[in-house]
Formats: C-alpha cells, structure tokens, sequence
C-alpha cells in the first residue's frame, strides 16, 4: 500500500496534523531569524525548526510508514537523533566566532572573558 | 579492551544504524561490519574518554525532562516571534558555575541546552567550570540558574559522576 489515497481517513488527518505543525514551527523560526535584532537573538530561532519543527514532520513520517509498510519507521529517529547531536557543534561554532569578534571590537553588551 | 575491538559498544551501534539505513542482509552484515571496525579504530586514535552510565533510570527521567521543557521553550519561543512587541524581551547573558565536570555530561547538557528554543550555550571555560549562557527571554535570572542547577544538573551527575 504505496498509494496515499488509500489511507484511512483519521491516519490521513493525523499526519496532516503533524505535517502542519512540524512545517509551522520550522516557518516561524525563519520569521524570527527575519525579525530578532541582534546576531545572539537570532541564534534561539532557527531551533524551533531543528527541533519539534523537525520532529513534527518526523511523526508524520512515522505514522506514514507505519501505515504503507513500505519500510520501517526507524529511519527517522536515526534522524532526530543525528540533528540533535550536531546542531550544538554549529551553534557553539557561531556564536564562539561572534563572541571573539565583539570582544576584539570591545563591544560593551558581551561579558569580558576573565581567564 | 581487545586490539581488533577497541570500542564494542560503537561499533554495535554503528552495525545497528547500518542495518536501520540498509536493510538486513548477509552482504550489509559483511558491509556494515567493516565499516564499523574501521570507524571504531579511527576513534581509538581520538582517544575518547569512555562514558560509564551509572544509572539507565536517571537517562530516561532526563530525557523525558528535557523533552518537556523542549516543547514547552518552543510554544513560548513560538509565541514571542508571533507577538508584535517581542523586541521588549530582555535577553542576556547568564554565567552559571557547574558541579560537572565530567566530558559526556558537558556534551549531553550541551545538547540539551542548544535543543531547547531560547537557551543557547555560548561559552564554557573549563579552567573556573563556568558556562556562559545566553537567555532569549530572561525574566527573572535566578530561574534560568536553578534550571540547569537543580533540574538538569543532579540528574547529570547521577548519570556520569
């Protein structure tokens, strides 16, 4: 059962649902990397995709699976888990370089580094 | 541990998450197994320290913590982008001494902190143990600090101290 049509009704509402809200939150937080001021504001945004976001369209896509039975669900922990482990790596990188960059410009809103 | 098998542990994840991506079949054994060898003796030249879990019990009760204040920093994060005055939220930076010491545990409150809208880690210097938090919306600071203090960093230390 490869053809989305012949899903059931509720399963089909529910991974609408899902598809909705994961794909909702991944949109607002590139509205709020639009809207926020500064760069250490910008940096909480994008979370809200790599997060409930992505998990949102994950659950859709499990439920999807699990119903096709083309293959089997796991794919998309083995995905969640991935996204969230790298993401700080990203995220410490950025705003280690924006720290550094604001402390050599004196910058009064960052803490000073005291070694 | 063994020459031929430095990290058992990896390299059986690693194996599992083959399979997971490929299939189950005699040739993605083979295939799945060499690239887990291999992979586990690249590690041994990173020389990891090797996490003990001391307790599975605090892992399950932290991961259903932070899987709640994930969702719940995303309604609030989610919220603050829709309302018209969310440049009136005061955000900050917040420098918070630790208790942890141990490397896993740093990483693992690490990912945990950078998963959840509105909090990013920013700094953390090992010498004085200090994390240097940055807060999108802070509110009262001293919240902020018994978050990681009280919530999240006992159940750390259970784990990996």
């Amino acid at each position: 059962m490869s053809d989305p049509t012949a899903l059931p009704l509720w399963a089909a509402i529910l991974i609408s649902a899902f598809l909705l809200i994961g794909s909702g939150l991944t949109l607002l937080g590139a509205i709020g990397l639009l809207k926020f001021g500064s760069f250490y504001r910008r940096l909480h945004a994008p979370t809200l995709g790599t997060t409930f976001g992505a998990g949102g369209i994950l659950i859709a896509s499990i439920i999807f699976s699990l119903f096709s039975q083309t293959r089997p669900f796991l794919h998309e922990l083995l995905i969640s888990v991935f996204v969230t482990v790298t993401t700080p790596v990203t995220l410490m990188l950025l705003s280690r370089a924006a720290l550094f960059r604001d402390r050599t410009e004196k910058n009064e809103d960052v803490p000073p580094f005291r070694g | 541990m063994s020459r031929v098998l430095p990290y058992p542990a990896l390299a059986a994840s690693l194996l599992l998450m083959w399979f997971l991506l490929n299939g189950f079949s005699l040739g993605h054994l083979v295939l799945g197994a060499a690239i887990a060898l291999f992979a586990t003796w690249a590690m041994v030249s990173l020389q990891p320290a090797k996490p003990r879990v001391r307790s599975w019990g605090a892992v399950l009760r932290l991961l259903g913590l932070v899987s709640v204040d994930v969702l719940r920093s995303n309604i609030a994060v989610a919220r603050l982008i829709l309302s018209p005055n969310s440049a009136q939220a005061r955000s900050g930076f917040i420098p918070i001494e630790l208790t942890l010491r141990d490397k896993t545990g740093l990483a693992v409150l690490a990912c945990a902190l950078t998963a959840t809208p509105g909090t990013a880690w920013v700094e953390y210097r090992s010498r004085q143990n200090i994390l240097l938090l940055h807060v999108l919306d802070v509110g009262d600071e001293q919240d902020w600090i018994d978050l990681i203090k009280q919530r999240y960093e006992p159940l750390l230390l259970e784990i990996f101290e």
